[in-house]
């Protein structure tokens, strides 16, 4: 079991990155920021009018503003440890009650997109090299070829014209209805299931190359047996392997899809918050995604595992 | 193998022909890409200009040329800028090995640990709008995977016959790594580099286009597109020109670079 500890420390040391990269870029922001922070708050707590320099050095005093930088870092850094992510400067509300509200729909939307993605893209890449060389196998290559060219948000916009304008039978945008998961996790699934589509056809040519195969012919076994029980499988390992890399499109992906569909989740409050600068909910936001990004990536370690028992003894 | 060749000539078309409107597009076409004219908002293709005019009357030769000049020049530096950093720190790393490697691969897996795109958000929010957070960000985030491939090639190489001969005649790192490693780097540094330009010529029209990225009025594919999107009925070309420059910039891009990179 000592490869199960070392994969799950591998994910806590990046989840510990992640915190640190967000948490420290965010308290630079913050320093970033024009003019006095004392007198920032202090606006903000007693009104524009009210402020004077006595405020403003009073909150300096209270906050422990005038202290040497990287006690001010520290601090910041600890605050994130305690998982007190302070408020939304736009709203005024809890930074992590508006990511626990958020948190749903974005990890509903991912699932979605992999599981769609997972139905459509490994079958049509299994077909495909079952058909090298072929017609259906040259034109779904070139189309998987020119899918991962264009960008979600391009993806996102055809979609959006053609099945929500033009044809109108879905809607465009939003979330309060059955049908508006069609196009955002269609626009997910559709990059995801180009790539893996494609992976799976080099895995699955690769396998049907092997000697094994050649065996399994050989005793006699029909080609659905020899695919069914002796290709699958050991196609299936590096594309679950390879479903660690497109975790990073899904992620980015997910922050475009939500901005473009105006999906109420954490990439879209995450790019408003860049927008208005919003120090408190871009951290915590940017958090959310980054440790969701390794909690999918330790999912897929351990289906890596669960696939291949090479892996398991290595 | 012929296929590959068409593969290939597929994407240097496509690549030659955007690098091209980049370099002579803004010198050839007269009209100014900022230069709004209300009274002739909106109009078709082949009048007087031979795309049309936007919402505001610009022309959209003009600025798709300005904004491939953009898009091409952007990418090149950023992936040029990752591809140096990842290249010398990659050779640094497998000839010193010890601590430096350990440093670099720390800074390597700290970089990793977060999906580029947030990183690059973070930084935008620095100084909304403008290019430098851009270019840094996605500069940082291209960086690994040159850094990756030529470190694990360069170790193995290191170990190689020939390059612990050329060590006992006495010869340097600098003479190992220009004879040694960089032959065998090339190709897939040059794979690398086309991958990592397709990806950030992405990422800026991405960027711009859910407005976290350039602003208007700097003509920008993706800017263009947000602009667009409300006229999609009006306009269809308009708002196609982009994507299409787009679509086949990227698609080029990764033509050019082979498959199997990433």
């Amino acid at each position: 079991m000592g490869g199960v500890g070392r994969a799950l420390a591998d994910r806590l040391l990046q989840a510990l990155f992640v915190a640190l990269l967000v948490g420290v870029l965010c308290f630079f922001l913050a320093e970033a920021l024009p003019g006095d922070q004392a007198f920032r708050i202090a606006a903000a707590r007693y009104g524009e009018d009210m402020v004077s320099g006595i405020a403003a050095d009073a909150v300096r005093a209270e906050l422990g503003l005038d202290r040497p930088a990287w006690l001010r870092l520290a601090d910041w850094l600890l605050n994130i440890a305690r998982i007190d992510l302070g408020v939304s400067l736009v709203s005024g509300e809890s930074v992590f009650e508006e990511l626990v509200h958020q948190l749903g729909s974005t990890i509903g939307l991912s699932l979605a997109a992999l599981a769609l993605s997972a139905l459509v893209g490994p079958p049509l890449g299994v077909f495909f090299a079952l058909r090298a060389g072929k017609l259906p196998d040259a034109i779904g290559t070139a189309a998987a070829a020119a899918l991962r060219a264009l960008p979600s948000f391009a993806v996102g916009i055809a979609l959006m014209l053609v099945f929500a304008s033009w044809l109108a039978v879905v809607p465009a945008a939003g979330y309060d209805q059955p049908q508006s998961w069609l196009l955002p996790t269609t626009t997910l699934a559709l990059g995801l299931a180009a790539t893996s589509s494609i992976v799976s056809r080099q895995a699955t040519l690769a396998v049907l190359q092997s000697s094994q195969i050649a065996f399994a012919r050989t005793k006699g076994l029909g080609e659905f047996d020899v695919v069914r029980r002796h290709a699958v499988r050991n196609a299936a390992a590096p594309v679950v392997a390879y479903l660690g890399v497109q975790l990073v499109y899904l992620v980015e992906g997910v922050v475009v899809v939500e901005s473009l569909f105006a999906w109420p989740g954490i990439g879209h409050a995450l790019v408003h918050a860049v927008i208005a600068r919003d120090i408190p909910m871009l951290q915590g936001t940017a958090l959310a995604m980054g440790l969701l990004f390794v909690l999918l990536n330790a999912a897929v370690d351990f289906a890596c595992r669960a696939i291949d028992p090479r892996v398991r003894h290595a | 193998m012929s296929s590959r060749f068409v593969r290939r000539a597929i994407g240097a078309a496509c690549v030659g022909a955007v690098v091209l409107l980049a370099i002579l597009g803004p010198w050839l076409i007269e009209a100014d890409p900022l230069r709004q004219n209300l009274r002739a908002a909106l109009r078709p293709p082949f009048g007087d200009d031979l795309l049309g005019t936007d919402h505001l009357g610009r022309s959209v030769l003009a600025r798709l040329a300005h904004a491939a000049r953009l898009s091409v020049s952007f990418g090149a530096a950023s992936a040029a800028s990752a591809a140096l950093l990842g290249t010398g720190l990659g050779l640094v790393a497998a000839l010193r090995g010890g601590i430096v490697d350990r440093v670099a691969g720390a800074l390597c897996d700290a970089t990793m640990a977060l999906p580029g795109l947030l990183l690059v958000l973070i930084l935008a929010a620095f100084a909304p709008g403008a290019f430098w957070p851009l270019y840094l960000g996605i500069a940082l985030a291209l960086w690994v995977e040159f850094f990756r491939l030529v470190r694990t090639v360069a170790r193995s190489r290191l170990m190689a016959p020939e390059v612990e001969a050329a060590r006992l005649f006495g010869f340097g790192d600098l003479h190992i790594v220009k004879r040694h490693l960089l032959p065998h780097l090339l190709p897939a540094l040059g794979a690398l580099f086309a991958f990592g330009f397709g990806a950030s010529v992405a990422a800026v029209s991405t960027l711009s286009f859910i407005g976290v990225g350039l602003r208007p009025p700097t003509p920008e594919w993706g800017n263009m597109m947000t602009e667009l999107l409300p006229y999609y009925d009006e306009a269809p070309i308009q708002l196609l020109a982009p994507a299409g420059l787009l679509f086949a910039t990227v698609l080029g891009l990764q033509l050019l670079a082979g498959r199997d990179t990433k």
